[in-house]
């Protein structure tokens, strides 16, 4: 036990701010950390044990307790329920005589949920041992079911189980451009950092992660900051490819087939801010992109594209660094994903200062989404001005659009700025359209009288995830879904939302069982002014959003789940006396609790 | 020229001193802001949002806000008094607060608070959660059905005592305190009768065993005096009392 | 002169121990007082069974039993004005300290396993209420507009809520006449 956790050390070089890339390595191969082994880990690295304990607490792919050999988890975004994983997941667990949630009496497999793991485009989405399977069926179930029987290696699984499509339907300025590796950095040095800086600016880029803060402004503020004076001190450049947003997937993609435009786009950042070393921060549901990613970065590497003397610059040094996620959505905000990146629970820090200039290690750093990178690498090729030439006056260049849900031809779509959603609508084919959740849970569900809107900061901002419903869905599901992954994925650090979102999901589950009342509706909104008013951070502050959009636009459908009276109890008072009557054996009249208060 | 510079708390001037934050100016100049995570010798931590105040119109926490000259900061309004109530309930259904059977009656802070807001009633379906207690330390027991997870412990035994005895883990509505010992018992860590950490739990989590009915109920703390003017007493004062630079804020 | 129609009161205690009742009564001599503006319907002090139309209903003790939901819901269909009084009817209080026990494994440990027991039984008598898994503050199985925390809530603060309540005024126990314990 001590060699595979001395290894994993070592990779690392003993650093304590990786630690949960070492944890997550030896989660990997020993199936989860034992007490032991999280105290040799924490001894090794100079760590308080309990510090460690925290982190594998904290993430959902890390274990402090044993878990089976086989670990299967359903994606359960909304899309992946519509596409029928929640039959798919009770059909496995009768094949493998294993209750959902619980490790099976012989340790082989636990079979559970996670959040949207990207695959919306190909539900429903699973992870086995943390590999990612798209296309559940009936037949693969049934065959994942067989190989678990037969305890197959992962390894000895077919190849064709793991193959995950990139479905690219609409190319624009980003998916359609290839340049030579190494170009937008010629281009960039050619022009020299000041003035890559001034196209980046000039282009008008925001970013495309959802908050669409100005990229220029960002990596101005970060070059301007002073380092901060400790040894090995420098700037950071951190690409977050922590995609939890559910519904959202073309970053995957983006990594998949473009991973040189993104690397290429970071370079062009480090020159720009005089940044030494970057991370790229991938979410651990994609952690099967690992390997090939790796590669990008060793040819880069040997092409001088990377590492000392980039492009035969002298002096020009920047490298990166892969760190990956496990499973923990709110590392997707930028402080969050930072503390992370130093190997600690993923809580969004108190801003100011913000992290431009006490970033990474307290010292400037730019993070920008993996579509952002790929602009800025686009940018320095091609310049500021022919970028602004494309989208609207207010929402330059192109956004890329994670297209799924009710619709013929669900996949990625890049548009420039600007377009309408009937026009999205129509080309992903979708019919009878009764709702598009726009940005994902956290942004704007809208209704089919409004697919004229536009995909646009000034209107519908989205950091990608394009949701569709058709008449057949009921809304008021989609929002008790959604309740369910905020409560899942809140921190816990403040009390309105580690509180809140569990309130709010509970509300939801009242509701859908029949026993919500007028009161509950005025809960609900008086918890939503509360996690609006006073929660740490974006995720207790859009918790709301999608109960809030779904009541004004479908009120009907939190109305028709109503009980006719005033008040209904908190909890369901006759399955409280199931209990006592087991026991006693009683079925009696006064053995139970009619509903009427 | 003077260097005070003044903000405005429910339009009176409050002066402070560069690096301050909001209610720890405030506090320094004799104003109460409720609190609860806060406390006058610790860096802010911003996680209990009960010092949520309005400042030029946007909702922030008092204790990591950065006050600036001019700032207008609303404290005693209608809408926030109700916010903290709201939040002072939550609190009270999260975990399991059964004041008449606790010996820090009269000493917590989380019911003081309850008083201060007029908290008459959890009013939110209690939680009731299983939280069992550790009574394997000879001298302390640690109770974890009154956590508050304000991280106080966790910050005097880190910052205070060098040991770092506790820590917080899971996340979310399970995210809970932890202890630095493999077998996750008290016994097992460095815990002294003499650290910090068990001198600032807001709350009745960490109690020194035999002791806690030394002072009758009726006769303690905040049976004595509201926690508006026992929370003014404890702050420092005036406006160079030292504030901690939020930009220098360590995270570990 | 029209003698003026007395506020009528109805009291009760479910999963409590008669002590919000006791310290009520400790309201001493201004029991006459206050029995000039009141009449009691069912109440320890009366021994009527059924609560009858009321103004106000003021419930002790939590909710720990069917018996103590049923009784509950009359008070609320009864009384225009329902009065959560003292720790256990706020909190779920003591009785609630049992919340982290499974029920089914505590009965069957004192009625069926533990040592000494000769051929137990758990009772399962109809006349018996059943116990509910867990023990619930009154205000998550009705509604209750108004609570006075305290165990017991001293005689002041139930003169005090009573008085501004009979006068119309919002009831408010100050620093002192609050207390949780």
């Amino acid at each position: 036990m001590h060699a595979l956790l001395d290894a994993a050390m070592g990779r690392y070089r003993h650093n304590p701010t990786c630690v949960v890339q070492i944890l997550r390595e030896v989660q990997e191969q020993a199936g989860w950390i034992a007490p032991a082994a999280l105290s040799y880990i924490a001894e090794q690295l100079g760590l308080p044990r309990a510090r460690v304990e925290g982190v594998v607490g904290f993430y959902s792919f890390l274990h402090a307790q044993p878990v089976g050999r086989y670990r299967v988890l359903f994606s359960d975004n909304i899309t992946d329920r519509m596409q029928g994983a929640e039959a798919l997941l009770d059909a496995l667990c009768r094949k493998l005589w294993v209750e959902r949630g619980k490790t099976s009496e012989d340790g082989l497999v636990s079979v559970d949920t996670t959040s949207c793991t990207g695959l919306c485009d190909q539900g429903p989405g699973l992870l086995v041992n943390g590999r990612a399977i798209a296309r559940a069926s009936r037949e693969r179930i049934e065959a994942i079911g067989e190989l678990i029987l037969a305890r197959r290696p992962l390894a000895e699984w077919p190849p064709e189980l793991f193959s995950i499509a990139d479905n690219v339907r609409r190319e624009d300025l980003l998916l359609g451009s290839r340049p030579e590796p190494g170009a937008a950095i010629r281009a960039a040095l050619a022009r020299g950092a000041g003035a890559t800086l001034d196209e980046v600016q000039a282009s008008r880029l925001c970013g495309r992660g959802g908050a669409g803060f100005a990229t220029g402004l960002k990596w101005a503020a970060c070059r301007d900051a002073p380092i901060q004076n400790v040894q090995g001190a420098s700037r950071f450049v951190v690409c977050n490819a922590d995609e939890g947003e559910p519904g959202t997937f073309k970053d995957r993609v983006l990594l998949a087939r473009h991973a040189d435009l993104v690397f290429e786009g970071m370079t062009v950042a480090a020159l720009a801010v005089g940044a030494r070393k970057g991370f790229l921060y991938l979410r651990g549901e994609y952690r099967y992109l690992l390997e090939a990613i790796e590669e990008t970065l060793a040819r880069r590497r040997a092409a001088g594209l990377l590492g000392g003397d980039i492009c035969g610059s002298a002096g020009f040094d920047f490298d990166i660094a892969v760190h990956l996620g496990a499973g923990a959505y709110v590392c997707g905000e930028e402080s969050a994903l930072i503390e992370s990146l130093e190997g600690k629970r993923g809580i969004p820090r108190n801003r100011p200062p913000y992290p431009v200039t006490h970033g990474y290690l307290r010292q400037p750093t730019v993070v920008n989404n993996v579509e952002t990178f790929c602009a800025a690498a686009w940018i320095a090729l091609h310049g500021g001005e022919s970028f602004r030439a494309v989208g609207t006056p207010k929402s330059a260049g192109t956004k890329l659009l994670s297209v799924s849900g009710d619709c013929e031809r669900p996949g990625i779509y890049e548009y420039p700025f600007g377009v309408t959603v009937r026009e999205i609508l129509r080309d992903c084919g979708a019919a009878s359209v009764q709702a598009v959740q726009v940005g994902g849970p956290s942004g704007t569900c809208i209704d089919a009288t409004e697919i004229d809107r536009r995909l646009a900061f000034e209107d519908l901002a989205s950091a990608g995830a394009f949701m569709v419903f058709d008449e057949t869905r009921d809304m008021f599901e989609v929002a008790r879904n959604f309740a369910h992954f905020f409560a899942h994925e809140s921190c816990g650090f403040c009390t309105p939302c580690r509180v809140g979102t569990a309130m709010l999901a509970d509300a939801m589950d009242k509701l859908h069982g029949g026993h919500g009342s007028q009161h509950d509706l005025n809960e609900i909104h008086r918890l939503n002014r509360l996690l609006q008013a006073t929660a740490h951070c974006g995720l207790g502050h859009t918790a709301c959003n999608p109960i809030l959009d779904t009541f004004r636009r479908f009120r009907p459908a939190y109305e028709r789940r109503l009980s006719s009276f005033d008040f209904e109890p908190a909890f369901d008072l006759d399955g409280a006396l199931a209990e006592a009557r087991r026991m006693t054996g009683r079925d009696d009249a006064g053995a139970h609790l009619a509903a009427e208060p | 020229m003077s260097d005070t510079q003044t903000f405005l708390l429910d339009g009176e001037e409050v002066p402070f001193a560069p690096g301050q934050t909001v209610i720890q100016a405030a506090l320094a100049a004799g104003r109460y802001i409720p609190h609860l995570c806060y406390h006058p010798e610790f860096k802010p931590h911003g996680s209990c949002k009960v010092c949520t105040v309005r400042a030029d119109g946007r909702t922030a926490a008092a204790c990591t806000l950065p006050a600036q000259a001019g700032l207008a900061v609303e404290s005693e309004t209608e809408e926030l008094k109700e916010l903290r109530h709201t939040l002072v309930q939550m609190l009270f259904a999260e975990g399991n607060h059964f004041c008449p059977s606790c010996e820090q009656s009269g000493n917590c802070m989380l019911q003081a608070l309850g008083y201060e807001l007029g908290v008459m009633t959890a009013g939110f379906r209690h939680f009731f959660p299983i939280r069992p207690v550790d009574a394997s330390h000879p001298d302390i027991l640690l109770d974890f059905n009154r956590c508050i997870l304000c991280e106080l412990c966790v910050r005097a035994s880190c910052e205070v005592d060098d040991k770092c005895v506790f820590a917080l883990s899971g996340r979310g509505i399970g995210k809970h305190l932890i202890v630095n010992a493999e077998s996750g018992r008290l016994a097992d860590t460095e815990v002294a009768l003499s650290d910090k950490s068990l001198q600032v739990c807001p709350v009745g989590v960490i109690l020194r065993k035999r002791v806690g009915f030394a002072v009758p109920i009726g006769q303690r703390k905040y049976d004595l005096r509201p926690i508006r003017a026992t929370a003014l007493e404890s702050a420092p004062r005036g406006p160079q009392a030292p504030g901690p630079c939020p930009s220098c804020e360590e995270g570990s | 002169m029209t003698e003026r129609k007395k506020v009528r009161i109805a009291t009760t205690s479910l999963a409590g121990c008669f002590g919000c009742h006791t310290s009520f009564l400790d309201i001493d001599e201004r029991l006459f007082a206050l029995l000039d503006r009141v009449e009691f319907d069912r109440s320890p002090l009366t021994d009527i069974k059924h609560c009858g139309p009321c103004d106000i209903g003021i419930v002790e003790g939590g909710i720990c039993n069917a018996e103590n939901v049923e009784v509950l819901r009359e008070f609320r269909r009864q009384c225009r004005i329902l009065v959560a009084i003292g720790a256990c009817a706020v909190t779920g209080g003591l009785p609630a300290q049992r919340n982290h026990l499974d029920l089914g494994a505590c009965l069957s440990e004192v009625y069926l396993t533990e040592l000494g027991v000769v051929n137990g039984q758990i009772p399962n008598d109809p006349e018996l209420p059943l116990p509910l898994d867990k023990v619930h503050p009154l205000h998550e199985v009705v509604k209750v507009d108004y609570f006075i925390p305290g165990c017991p809530p001293s005689a002041e603060a139930i003169w005090k809520f009573l008085g501004d309540l009979l006068a119309g005024r919002t009831p408010h126990l100050g620093h002192g006449l609050m207390q949780y314990d």
